[in-house]
């Protein structure tokens, strides 16, 4: 299949590091931008953590960091500007309009379009949500631009101050690094949880530039009949979750899988399994950890009967300590946990669970 | 009623093994399937065909290969199935990719007007989930992406009713033909085919278009040169250097191991002192 078509950026041959100008025109563009995305009056996390990304490349290429709040007018999209400062921007694009009350792909196309034509960033960057990911291939084909997807790392090449963006392929077994070449803006989308949040600071300000939408409603063909919110009580939240013990196929039956519940509640942390578990309807969907599931960054996570695939480690790697737990001294979860025990996860675990309980005891006693 | 499906025939990543050595992806043996979120797509459209009557034409870009993939879709009850094959097209990224399919597309309303495109979500093997709003921009077609359910189609007023997958909730939408919809996974199953649809998928006389055919305008916005994205390299995710600190006691016992990790762990990791228990009841 290597003569093939490719119509992804799976990836073709690499091209190298290839040698061009960029047209002066292009040069002009300026300044990176993060879209600040955000449904029912509340912004999605992951635009202070690209915000936080973004802040570097900024730095790095010594032009400003921009947010793009797209909103209805009043305190609300204002205040998302004041919060992109604490997070990071030096000034943010703001477009208020009636229009912009609920996500439309139509409206927002068009003023994230015009921004951009007007204001000229050379880089552009969304959360690869719903939201973005719709928004995003909308926008790119508007100006005709490169988009590279659920990017994992950005970096600046030091040769043509372009847009390095690296993304897993071919089911997360490779990295690829993305390059777009003689078009402007170089646009990317990176999934939630991916970046690490920055430090907010509630000392930084920054200038607002004002720009209209300049469109009617009638001239918009979608309407929104209504919003109906997801129960979150239901839902578990393993992105934000700060300890999550999670199971895998090491632990052999579904009726074993109570010793992750055990462990689960005497931590307060919440559960996670890899993809064959769910697969096989241990656990609900939203427990999937891993890049066809939740990527997550807590403080303290404990894999039992895990192996460490690369689909999985994607997912939690970022988290600050690994517990790692499997009868094989040789699964690759060793390779990149904190701490490791050689064992049968269905003793170890129940051990540990004790454990803890009797750390917590000790530690209550000690007030 | 006419709905146009676009799929592609993908590698099945679960099969896919990386050279250990050369890091190259082994690629041999791999079995090609229809990418498993557009089936997700045509089976919405089968449904919609089956309530409101009309037809579903199937429409894949690719090698000469990708045959398979579209004879598949008529087994499954597709009434046509377009190839949309050139070397032209050969490195084509989600940009190029969206312009040949939305010149293709165009060719097909010569003979019959579309009034829906439908595309998978996103692919197994690129994951970008670019190409369906690309195309719906290039055809000036109303987007909907993400869609749970289709609960109300009016071909008269060619007005559609869709729930749509949002953050934090479900968006209920309404909007006129023609539209391009992407399909959530998990809210429906792709049918059985049946021997009769199995037995016409096999003779099928597909239709093979080239640049031509597919009515290419631009050649120059195709394949590499019509793609703003390069990749630059590929390479395998670096192991980590420092590897797990193995506890290790000198009974082995679970409750040793255990103990002996928790005061290790909060010797070196204090913070945790503090996350511990916090929100447990
Ligand atoms: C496109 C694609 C996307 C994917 N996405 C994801 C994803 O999002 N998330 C995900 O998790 N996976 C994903 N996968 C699957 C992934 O490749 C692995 O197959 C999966 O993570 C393995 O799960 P596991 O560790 O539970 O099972 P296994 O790999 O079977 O590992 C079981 C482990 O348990 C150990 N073990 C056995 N007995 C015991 C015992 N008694 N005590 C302790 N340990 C024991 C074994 O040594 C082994 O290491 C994806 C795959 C593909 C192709």
């Amino acid at each position: 299949m290597s003569d093939a078509n490719e119509t992804s950026q799976a990836p073709k041959k690499p091209a190298g590091r290839r040698k061009f100008e960029l047209d002066p025109a292009l040069a002009a563009y300026k300044g990176v931008w993060v879209f600040i995305e955000h449904e029912r009056g509340k912004v999605h996390t992951v635009s202070w953590e690209l915000l936080g990304e973004g802040r570097k490349l900024a730095d790095k290429l010594g032009v400003e960091l921009a947010g793009v709040v797209l909103g209805t007018p009043g305190d609300m999209s204002r205040s998302f500007c004041a919060e992109a400062f604490r997070h990071g921007a030096d000034l943010c694009y703001l477009m208020e309009d009636e229009l912009l009350k609920d996500y439309r792909n139509e409206p927002f196309t068009k003023g994230l379009t015009d921004l951009v034509n007007r204001y000229q960033p050379e880089i552009l960057l969304l959360g690869a949500t719903t939201q973005g990911r719709d928004l995003a291939g909308s926008v790119a084909t508007t100006l005709q631009t490169g988009l590279t997807a659920d990017c994992t790392e950005l970096a600046i090449d030091p040769e043509n101050r372009s847009l390095a963006a690296t993304r897993p392929t071919f089911g997360g077994s490779l990295l690829c690094t993305i390059v777009t070449l003689n078009y402007r803006p170089q646009m990317a989308t990176v999934r939630p949880r991916v970046m690490a949040m920055p430090e907010r600071d509630e000392s930084r300000s920054g200038r607002i530039v004002e720009h209209p939408l300049g469109i009617v409603e009638a001239s918009i063909i979608t309407k929104v009949l209504e919003f109906i919110p997801d129960n979150l009580q239901d839902k578990p939240q393993l992105a934000f979750a700060d300890i999550i013990v999670a199971g895998g196929r090491g632990l052999k039956k579904p009726e074993n899988f109570h010793l992750i519940w055990e462990l689960a509640k005497v931590l307060g942390a919440e559960v996670g399994a890899t993809r064959p578990l769910v697969q096989d309807g241990w656990v609900e969907a939203d427990r999937q950890v891993g890049q066809s599931g939740k990527t997550v960054r807590p403080k303290l996570y404990i894999a039992a009967g895990i192996s460490g695939a690369v689909q999985h480690r994607v997912g939690m790697e970022a988290s600050d300590v690994i517990i790692a737990i499997n009868s094989d001294p040789n699964a690759p979860i060793f390779d990149f946990a904190t701490y490791g025990i050689v064992g049968n996860a269905m003793t170890i675990l129940p051990a540990l669970t004790e454990a803890f309980r009797q750390h917590l005891a000790t530690a209550k006693l000690a007030g | 009623m006419h709905i146009v499906v676009c799929i592609k025939q993908v590698p099945d990543s679960a099969q896919i093994r990386v050279h250990p050595v050369t890091n190259t992806i082994m690629r041999q043996g791999v079995p090609a399937i229809v990418n498993p979120y557009d089936l997700y797509s045509l089976e919405e459209a089968l449904r919609l065909k089956d309530k409101y009557g009309g037809r579903v034409t199937v429409l894949s870009m690719g090698p000469p290969q990708a045959e398979a993939a579209l004879r598949k879709a008529i087994s499954f009850g597709a009434d046509d199935a377009i190839l949309v094959t050139d070397r032209v097209f050969a490195g084509s990224d989600t940009l190029a990719t969206s312009y040949a399919l939305a010149s293709a597309i165009r060719q097909i309303q010569k003979d019959m007007p579309v009034d829906m495109v439908f595309a998978g979500k996103q692919t197994i093997d690129g994951d970008t989930a670019q190409v369906g709003p690309g195309i719906a921009k290039r055809l000036d077609m109303q987007l909907l992406t993400y869609v749970s359910s289709i609960p109300a189609l009016d071909m008269e007023n060619r007005e559609i009713t869709v729930e749509r997958r949002a953050e934090g909730g479900v968006q209920v939408l309404r909007t006129k033909l023609p539209c391009l919809v992407t399909v959530l996974e998990g809210n429906n199953e792709m049918r059985f085919a049946t021997m009769a649809n199995m037995f016409r998928a096999a003779r099928y006389p597909l239709k093979v278009w080239d640049k031509d055919g597919a009515g290419i305008e631009d050649i120059t916005k195709t394949g590499l040169k019509g793609s703003p994205t390069i990749v630059s390299k590929v390479f395998a995710p670096t192991a980590k250097t420092v590897k797990a600190e193995i506890i290790d006691t000198e009974s082995n016992q679970p409750k040793d191991l255990a103990v002996t990790l928790l005061a290790k762990m909060f010797t070196q990791h204090p913070q945790l002192q503090r996350e511990i228990g916090k929100s447990a009841n």
